[in-house]
């Protein structure tokens, strides 16, 4: 009881998959708006300058951390679910470690955006009670994350009560 | 009484809609008018043309109270409680009964001239979903104290007491030396020039105001014109703050009925606030900087809904006790809760780490704002580079004093069924919060704490704001106190560190 003690990661990682997925929805919201100042460049030939200034900033910005924040999410996403608790860890510089009780659970969601389901992937949301926000666990896959609600669903309907 | 049969909302609710939006109407014409006729308007024509306006818009939303009125209708079944809107768009609000949490009596002073009251009904849901109240909007006031016994108490009204329950807490009128400490004295002192203005600019006067004020002020120095004006609106706020204080806290009263808490208060607008006590997850006392300095604190309920609950009407209604002193306040935080966890708990310090981030972050403050003033001072004129070193001079030690009582207010302990948590700087919560309403936690470490060996550790609950914290705890400390507040929770979660 006396020895110095701190958070254990959780055991899971993320997919695999989930790298590229994040690599691909990054360098989309990148590309988005560096085509569309390219195509007006390549239009307005008055503005021309800077309007390519501006696509080079987008660029040098987005571009790594497109690349980059992808690899380092799936370094520190971390998930588990035990018989009792679902418990997540985020973020590499500001650390977020969330744990919610099985009994405390209201809902468990899924969702698939368009280009999650390209990569066969899926994210599980648990809402509680509170108003501070639910917790999430993204880039699992779609079939793990289904049958992972499946489970929480089970569990959490064991529990009596309205879990506040 | 509970019937299944659909009833209307009181018709006199048109009648007050038609004198309310009238008076709006009339108030914001006449210094308009007033206005148009100084610059010599013709006086008939104007007159005319403001009286069809006032007619056509009181017509118009005496019609559309009419309608409402006429196509809403609510009932209580045994199961249900419903209301339902049938014109152009059907709207069926259907709240079961037994999650029924909160009947909550508002009425402004025309209501009560006509003896109506609102009724909000609430499941004390955290949703703020369209489906976690209903808002009765009028009913008599006889109806609505029905409603209210008739849907919050689990047993028959009849069988209960005809005495009144003792009070909690009733109404000192000494406890108004706290009004004008409060921020309401600014506030309403700045507002009531702004006020001013506004309604000098709605008649066309604004320059004549000023020009008002250059001729009686005409010889004074500015430095002396300036603390003037701000006296003047120092005795406007605090006037202000006492009337306020008078309005709403007005046969101010807390009881406890069979397991429910009720508040009653107010002057012109009553309002009378339901809890039941299960839903009761804690208490915040809260001690604004003045009134701390006065010795005085108020007491914040911590409870399920409390967040959804207050989003339609501002009159703070979390708050159980207006500023009182420090004792009662206790005590009433007590009664409350049936339980003394503020004064049995043992607060531990937090490390002094914290108080270096927070002297660090009182340093950045004053030098981004001499920053700022210095910057523009090079780029425009050098009263501004003036300006910045006296800021420094004049917010450090301000700036250093709130650090030093932020860290000294930081502190937390565990009681057997409380998880206390202190903090704030100049104004100070306490909060005691039950150990078994805490649904989950959440630790937070940023570089800076890391390497200062501190964690942040948020209790989720399903009350008001979601999650209390415990800032800049010893990493260990506040891993073994989240694991001792909620046992079994966090244990498989750690690991001896090497």
């Amino acid at each position: 009881m006396d020895e110095v003690v701190r958070l254990r990661p959780p055991r899971n990682r993320v997919e695999r998959r989930a790298v590229a997925y994040w690599l691909a929805n990054e360098l989309t919201v990148t590309a988005v708006p560096v085509v569309v100042l390219a195509v007006l460049a390549a239009v307005i030939t008055p503005a021309r300058p800077w309007l390519l200034l501006a696509m080079w900033i987008i660029l040098a910005i987005g571009v790594p951390y497109g690349v980059v924040v992808p690899f380092w999410r799936y370094r520190v996403h971390r998930w588990e679910v035990t018989d009792d608790a679902v418990y997540t860890r985020t973020g590499w510089l500001w650390q977020e470690w969330r744990i919610a009780p099985m009994s405390r659970i209201q809902t468990v969601d899924t969702a698939r955006g368009p280009l999650e389901q390209l990569f066969g992937l899926a994210s599980v949301t648990v809402t509680t009670a509170s108003a501070a926000g639910p917790l999430r666990i993204p880039g699992l896959d779609h079939e793990l994350a289904a049958s992972l609600v499946e489970r929480l669903t089970e569990t959490t309907q064991a529990h009596r009560g309205d879990a506040t | 009484m509970s019937t299944a049969e659909w009833q209307r909302l009181h018709r006199h609710t048109v009648a007050v809609s038609a004198l309310t939006v009238a008076g709006l109407a009339v108030g914001i014409a006449f210094p308009i008018l007033f206005g148009i006729l100084r610059r010599g308007g013709p006086v008939g024509f104007v007159l005319l043309i403001a009286a069809g306006g006032v007619v056509a818009v009181t017509g118009v939303a005496t019609l559309a109270d009419w309608l409402r009125w006429r196509h809403s209708s609510y009932r209580v079944t045994d199961e249900r409680v419903e209301l339902r809107y049938a014109w152009v768009v059907h709207t069926l609000r259907s709240i079961p009964r037994d999650r029924v949490r909160t009947v909550d009596l508002m009425a402004n002073p025309l209501l009560r001239v006509f003896g109506l009251t609102k009724v909000k009904i609430g499941t004390g849901h955290q949703t703020t979903g369209q489906r976690s109240h209903l808002v009765l909007d009028p009913v008599s006031r006889e109806r609505a104290e029905e409603l209210r016994r008739e849907l919050l108490d689990r047993v028959p009204a009849r069988e209960k007491a005809a005495a009144p329950p003792p009070a909690l807490a009733a109404l000192d009128w000494s406890w108004i030396r706290y009004a004008p400490v409060s921020v309401a004295t600014p506030i309403l002192g700045t507002a009531a020039f702004g006020g001013v203005m506004q309604v000098a600019d709605w008649a066309g006067m604004e320059s004549s105001v000023i020009s008002l004020v250059a001729d009686i002020f005409g010889d004074t120095p500015i430095p002396l014109l300036v603390l003037a004006l701000v006296g003047i609106g120092l005795a406007i706020g605090f006037v202000g703050s006492l009337g306020l204080f008078v309005e709403m806290w007005w046969r101010y009263r807390l009881t406890r009925d069979s397991g429910t808490l009720l508040v009653r208060r107010g002057l012109f607008t009553t309002r009378s606030l339901s809890l039941e006590q299960r839903r009761l997850r804690g208490v915040d006392v809260f001690e604004p900087l003045g009134a701390r300095m006065l010795g005085a604190a108020r007491v914040d309920v911590v409870a399920t809904g409390v967040k959804a609950w207050s989003e339609r009407d501002n009159s703070d209604p979390k708050t159980l006790l207006p500023a009182a002193p420090i004792a009662i306040a206790r005590r009433v935080a007590v009664d409350v809760l049936l339980a003394d966890p503020l004064s049995t708990v043992d607060f531990r310090p937090h490390p002094t780490a914290a108080r270096t981030r927070r002297l660090w972050w009182a340093g950045y403050a004053v030098l981004g704002i001499a920053g700022v003033l210095a910057l523009l001072g090079v780029l425009l004129t050098v009263v501004l580079l003036h300006l910045a070193w006296i800021s420094v001079v004049v917010l450090t030690p301000v700036a250093v004093a709130l650090a030093l009582d932020d860290y000294r207010n930081l502190g937390h302990g565990l009681t057997d069924d409380y998880l206390v948590t202190r903090y704030g700087a100049g104004s100070r919560h306490t909060v005691a919060l039950v150990r078994d309403g805490i649904i989950g936690w959440t630790v937070r470490r940023s570089p800076f704490q890391r390497r200062a060996g501190l964690i942040t550790i948020a209790a989720t609950t399903a009350a008001n704001s979601g999650q209390y914290l415990v800032r800049d705890i010893a990493e260990n400390d506040g891993l073994r106190l989240a694991e001792k507040a909620v046992p079994g929770l966090l244990t498989p979660f750690l690991e001896p560190r090497r």
